[in-house]
Parts: C-alpha cells; structure tokens; sequence
C-alpha cells in the first residue's frame, strides 16, 4: 500500500498541532512548514526586552515539531509576502493585516511545496468560525479555489462540516475520524489535547502576527507615510517591533530603547542608523531614522533626554555617532513631558 | 575532510537565523561544522530544536560579548 504524506501548515498554536496529530494517527506521514513573513510573532522576539526574561525563549513551531515527532521546513516568505501586505485583494482586517489574502498565500505555498516534492494534501488547523476575517464558512472555499489546491486540502478539526476531500474520498483519511469543530469556543481543541496529552502548548487562539497589532500597523502606516509609499524592508519591520517610536516631525522620527534589552539590540543596528548615546547619566540608546538639520538633531537630544534618568537634569550629555562611527559630543536640556506632543509617539 | 564554516546571523530575529543555518545546512556535508554567530538570544534554544529534530548535533553555544554563538555539527541524514 502506498504510504500517503501530507504537509502540515505549522503556526506554533494549538489548532495546528492538533489537527497534525490527527492526521498522523490515521496512519499518514505528516512533515511540517513554516512560513516565516517577518511580521510572526514569537516569544523571544519580546525576550530582547529584559522584562519579558520569564517567558519561555521558544520557537512555537519548532517545540510543535518536536512534540509530533515530525520534520519542520522553515521557509524565509519576506520578499514574496509584500504584496500581500501591500495589495491583500480580501482587504484588511481591523488593523493591517490581510489575513484571508495571507491565508490563500500560505496555502497556495504549500500546494507548491507538495507538487515539488510528491506529497499528497495539506492540512491546517482551520476550524470554522474561529477568525472573524479568513475562518468563516464562506471562506473555505475561496482559500481553495484562489490558492488552486482545490480538494487536496483538509482541515481535520472541521472536516465533518466541510465537503468531502480528495483524501476522504480516496480513503487515505478515515473521515469518522475527523472532526466537527466551529465556532470561537476553545474548549472542543482544549479537551483533544488533553486527550493526546499535550500540555504547555502555546497559548490558545493568541495571535501569531504583528500585523493584527494595532500599535503596531500604526507604526507601519506611519512608516509608509513619510516615505511616501508602501514599502519596507526586513530591517525595517524588525525595528518596528521595539523601542519608542517618536516622530516629532514628518522629515524624521527617533526609535528610543524603553530597556537594556532593546539597547543591545538597537546597538546592533548603529551603521545602518545615527545614534545618540547618553553619556552623563543612564539612558536608552536612541537611533534616527531620516534626514536631520542641525535644529532637529538637538530636538532629537532633547526628546531622548527626557527618557532618561537625567529627565529633571539641567543638561544632558550625548554622543552623536553617525553611521561611518564618527562621535560629535552635544549636550541639552531634556524636553518637559507636557512639551512632547502625544500624537509624536506613535 | 569535514569543512568549517561560519554564517553571520547578527542583527537576524528567530526564526531567521534558524532559516539560515537550515539553508546552509543544505549545502554541507555529513561532519560539516558551522558556527552561526547571532544577537538573538533565542537561538540557544531553537538552533538546538532544530538540530534535534532534523539529526544534527550542537557542539557548543557559548556568549561572547553581545554575541551567542551555536556551533552546528550536520548529521549522517543531511
């Protein structure tokens, strides 16, 4: 008999996991993929802030992995995933996040995937009613017929509310086996994993992308603004996930460090930005992001003082480090809060 | 004669350094070494839940300034 393999879409969450082991329970040869769109959401990217020490530092989809016994394919999207970001034809969600258009991207990818290397379907973790945007009846067909799988798409925790399959008709997969899941409820997916004996799995219907952020698609939108159109790049976006963002006019904006964590990781970023580092008392390290006249790089030093420990100070000191490394040392009075305008922080 | 080689991971976010060395596995041989040298400090565990899961061996992770260092030995199944 011939042993039939399906490819797994991998988030970290529950939902994935579950519906991985189901399949794999059924006798199917299940690996992985991951795609990574640079906007994912994992656990240490927060552990660069020194607060969030106590989370655990994991990759979801590699502990899911391991607790299936299965191969995970991380796959770099970056690139291809802009457009999605740029022009979702599905739209945007509450903030910027395209996820229907991501969904049928995702799909799509792994339908490639199983062409190229002679699988037979891929499942998800999909349950009917669980997304407002992308995991609504409606919507199940469309991720189908838009990312060209069709019927070699299976969705084991809502299969029984779901047409039959090319897998379920052909009898690779038992469909009594399958399940019937809907709605936002988790506690159908809580008892399965108890039942397969999973515990201190990620953290149940928790977003798993930046872009469902408001905060964040603030940052984005603002980021598109002043350059005057949609565009990014990955350096970019991984910025955009830390430190203070304070645009106090429209020709430049300061990324402030809020602890040592982002410090030392803004640090690493100091040839591609200008800096300004505190040398008269404790502070964040502060990059610069656009074109500054001599009036906006002491405002700058101004705004940056004000977060640091010499606040109530009459001067602080700084060290302006262009991207070559040459140091030009300037000192300020740090801005009154009240004087910061609140839209300036974004 | 197993080669060394060393991959740039800095300034990267997990799972990007993870995508890299998983890339540059790719193209080594069994008995292959290479260091990854990264800011994330995530990497000292995914590297190694990589390395579990696809047959490859972790030979050292070490700090070294701002920097964490996983050294990679691939496996008989690469």
């Amino acid at each position: 008999m011939t042993q039939r393999k399906a490819l797994a879409l991998i988030s970290g969450g529950l939902d994935s996991l579950l519906a991985t082991r189901v399949i794999q329970e059924q006798g199917i040869h299940v690996e992985g993929v991951n795609f990574f769109t640079g906007f994912c959401v994992e656990g240490h990217t927060h552990a660069i802030r020194q607060k969030d020490k106590d989370k655990p530092k994991r990759n979801n989809a590699l502990w899911s992995a391991e607790r299936l016994g299965i191969k995970l394919h991380i796959v770099d999207i970056v690139e291809e995933y802009k457009d999605v970001v740029f022009n979702p034809k599905h739209g945007y969600g509450s903030n910027l996040n395209p996820c229907l258009d991501c969904k049928i991207f995702m799909v799509k990818k792994a339908h490639e995937w199983i062409e190229k290397n002679d699988f037979d379907f891929v499942i998800t973790g999909e349950v009917i009613g669980q997304r407002p945007k992308s995991q609504r009846k409606a919507t199940m067909p469309v991720i189908q017929e838009e990312s060209g799988i069709n019927d070699r798409l299976l969705r084991p925790l809502c299969a029984k509310n779901l047409p039959e399959t090319l897998p379920e008709r052909e009898g690779w997969v038992n469909r009594a086996q399958l399940y019937d899941f809907h709605g936002r409820s988790r506690k159908p997916q809580m008892a399965l994993a108890q039942k397969f004996g999973f515990e201190d799995y990620a953290q149940p219907a928790g977003g798993c992308c930046f872009l469902t952020d408001e905060q964040y698609s603030v940052k984005l939108s603002d980021m598109w603004q002043s350059r005057g159109e949609k565009r990014y790049e990955l350096d970019d976006i991984m910025l955009l996930k830390v430190g203070r963002h304070v645009r106090p006019k429209a020709n430049f904006k300061l990324i402030i460090a809020r602890e040592a964590g982002e410090t030392k990781f803004m640090r690493g970023y100091r040839k591609q930005y200008p800096s300004l580092v505190i040398t008269s008392h404790g502070g964040p390290w502060t990059l610069i992001d656009g074109e500054l006249s001599e009036d906006d790089l002491m405002l700058s030093a101004q705004i940056a003082a004000r977060y640091s420990q010499g606040r109530d100070a009459e001067q602080v000191d700084f060290d302006y480090i262009n991207t070559n490394g040459d140091v030009r040392q300037l000192s300020v009075k740090p801005m009154h809060p009240d004087d910061i305008d609140k839209a300036w922080v974004l | 004669m197993s080669k060394k080689s060393t991959l740039d991971c800095q300034r990267l976010l997990c799972p990007m350094p993870v995508i890299r060395v998983q890339d540059h596995v790719a193209t080594l041989n069994p008995g292959d070494v290479v260091e990854a040298i990264c800011t994330d400090p995530g990497v000292v565990n995914d590297i190694p839940a990589w390395c579990r899961i696809n047959g490859h061996e972790v030979v050292e992770i070490r700090e070294d300034e701002d920097d964490f260092i996983v050294v990679v030995r691939v496996g008989e199944s690469a």
